[in-house]
């Protein structure tokens, strides 16, 4: 039954070979097939939800050999969730990418984006610090094809500075983790959690220096302050649906913060104990407020959609930053919603690019669109969501954030800058929105080209999920309050892994 | 022999960093291979220098070297391997794509406005 558990990471591997291996000439073929393995997948990644929704840890023991000496995959809430998340943003991406054809603009894309789903389940699958990297750079890899898919002068650029910051990411990926290594002899993150207990004094600084470049590994990924410069730029550059699915890549990022650094450094690590805390939330609070004048200085409405990416993004980073399970409860809230509604607006302003002719999204005076009710009552939703206004999800998501940051003592700070920056957000949204479909011109030069109803379904379907997420709100957040509670529950979680019996957790 | 491993690292970082930082695209290559280059030697030193010694099960010997480094830096040695063909593609791409080797791919129309200006320049201040 636990061997279940490892399908979500095994079925977009099979699913990536055999689309390569089907003719490529064959679009009707490859798309369905595509398509329906991404359905299966979203059909697995629930079951498995369902499976770990106890509490339970599905460990999965490659080659049978015991935890710290053999690779650990392990099936915990938290991942779990992750990969539903993934999965249904997938569908939804995948599904706008045939009915937009953006898949036959290049070669292979059902492929890389299997491959892409493949690094993305596993890294949210593993136990080990190394295998994490290998899936990262499964992922990224998967990545570089997706976001150069197509081509063109500006996407090549912003695929440039996006491989080549994240080879450097590589590389210190690296030499944390042989740091790491060299310090506590294990890769396990479990095992590696117990060493840190045992670190000698005088080794203690150079442990907190690796962990810390870890961070900032991680900080590439999730784009924080000082590294997040690459994610503007490939974001508003590439296709929409690829933009759409790399909504959940900056969550990797994070992801792999709660999971490394909050079980190596947890509060049974003595004087190592949160070190990354203050970081992220500083970081995190300095980003939110670069990502809101992003959105108010953009030029184009992809970029104004990329940093409102990024302001997302802080906003769960300061989440996690929080120390408390009821702000990375709010968190989790946050990440379904940021996630799926970050993906509609880019696919959004794809349609909205397409329907303006030569214009494209330029905030520029053009033609009327086609169906500019429909359109622009679907923009108006995501920007009440996206901004965190009631009564969509966001703003549950941020009230419920502020609502877990009542006891820290940064309290003024942390309110004032999310408030503030979302104010920021709601202005710069709102001059989009009277510019695309009030301010047009009465003499249109041609009539707007018809809008693509089956590829604007998949709009629909992201964002009906604002609503259903108020609507059942209450069994959500008892859903993300258990993965929380779980997720802070290092010992148990070190315990699945290493397979101790339960009473060795009480023993001093 | 430790200091050795050490400072040959430290070179290997320090040239790598500073050709990461160069303008144009191969220097950047190469600057990354430098990287990859460092990173390897410095995880394979991370189970610690041992001359002699053998890595698996020999009934002969007395001691034993940690043999997951080794496997580490092979998969380190393949990933780096993989993405360094992959960047110089994309090298080449951007190159042909935008005209020239900058790696913001300052576009060749405003390098000829450039060119064309300076031309005129010097025709008014001969």
């Amino acid at each position: 039954m636990s061997q279940f558990a490892s399908f979500p990471v095994l079925l977009p591997l099979f699913s990536g070979i055999l689309l390569l291996l089907l003719p490529q000439r064959s679009v009707a073929l490859q798309r369905a097939v595509s398509l329906l393995l991404t359905v299966i997948l979203l059909g697995m990644s629930v079951s498995a939800f369902q499976l770990v929704l106890n509490g339970d840890y599905h460990v999965i023991l490659l080659g049978d050999w015991s935890a710290p000496f053999g690779i650990v995959m392990v099936l915990d809430s938290l991942s779990a969730l992750m990969l539903v998340v993934t999965a249904t943003l997938a569908v939804a991406a995948l599904w706008y990418a045939i009915a937009s054809n953006t898949d036959q603009q290049g070669k292979y894309f059902h492929v890389l984006f299997q491959l892409q789903l493949f690094g993305l389940n596993g890294a949210f699958m593993t136990g080990d610090l190394f295998n994490l990297f290998v899936f990262f750079e499964v992922l990224l890899l998967a990545s570089y094809g997706l976001l150069l898919h197509g081509g063109g002068r500006l996407r090549t650029r912003a695929g440039l500075h996006y491989v080549v910051l994240n080879l450097i990411g590589s590389t210190l990926f690296l030499f944390a983790v042989g740091t790491l290594y060299g310090m506590l002899g294990t890769l396990n993150i479990a095992d590696m959690a117990i060493a840190v207990q045992a670190v000698d004094a005088e080794d203690r600084g150079i442990v907190s220096a690796a962990a810390l470049m870890l961070l900032l590994v991680f900080g590439i990924k999730a784009a924080i302050f000082p590294v997040y410069l690459w994610l503007p730029g490939a974001y508003t550059y590439t296709t929409a649906p690829v933009a759409a699915l790399f909504a959940i890549m900056t969550k990797v990022g994070l992801y792999a913060m709660i999971r490394v650094h909050g079980t190596l450094f947890s509060e049974d690590a003595g004087m190592l104990a949160f070190i990354h805390h203050d970081w992220l939330l500083a970081l995190g609070l300095l980003t939110l407020l670069l990502g809101a004048f992003g959105v108010l200085a953009a030029r184009i409405f992809r970029q104004q959609v990329a940093y409102l990416v990024l302001a997302s993004v802080a906003t769960l980073m300061v989440a996690i930053g929080l120390t408390n399970e009821t702000a990375l409860s709010a968190g989790l809230y946050y990440l379904i919603h940021s996630t799926l509604i970050g993906a509609a607006l880019f696919l959004l302003a794809d349609v909205i690019r397409l329907a303006r002719g030569h214009h494209a999204d330029t905030f520029t005076k053009a033609t009327p669109l086609a169906q500019p009710v429909l359109v622009g009552s679907v923009f108006m939703l995501l920007a009440v969501a996206v901004a965190g206004m009631p009564p969509l999800s966001g703003f549950f998501g941020k009230l419920m954030l502020l609502h877990a940051a009542l006891a820290h003592h940064w309290y003024t700070a942390i309110a004032t800058i999310i408030l503030t920056s979302g104010l920021i957000m709601i202005v710069a949204l709102v001059r989009t929105g009277s510019l695309f479909f009030y301010s047009v011109q009465s003499q249109p030069d041609k009539p707007a080209p018809a809008l693509n109803k089956p590829a604007f379904a998949a709009i629909i379907g992201l964002l009906l999920v604002s609503p259903a997420m108020v609507l059942l709100a209450q069994p959500l957040t008892t859903l993300t309050t258990t993965i929380a509670t779980q997720t802070g529950n290092h010992q148990a979680y070190i315990n699945a892994v290493m397979r101790q019996p339960e009473k060795a957790a009480v023993m001093p | 022999m430790e200091w050795l491993i050490a400072a040959m690292i430290a070179v290997m970082t320090s040239s790598g960093v500073f050709l990461v930082l160069r303008a144009r695209t191969f220097p950047v290559v190469l600057g990354l291979t430098l990287l990859a280059y460092a990173v390897n030697v410095f995880l394979f030193a991370m189970g610690r220098l041992q001359i002699g010694t053998p890595p698996v099960i020999d009934k002969s010997a007395l001691a034993y070297t940690d043999p997951l480094p080794q496997a580490l830096v092979l998969t380190a040695i393949v990933i780096a391997f993989g993405m360094t063909a992959f960047l110089i593609v994309l090298a080449l791409k951007s190159r042909s794509e935008l005209g020239n080797d900058h790696v913001d791919g300052v576009h060749k129309s405003v390098d000829e406005r450039e060119a064309s200006r300076q031309q005129a320049d010097m025709g008014e201040h001969p």
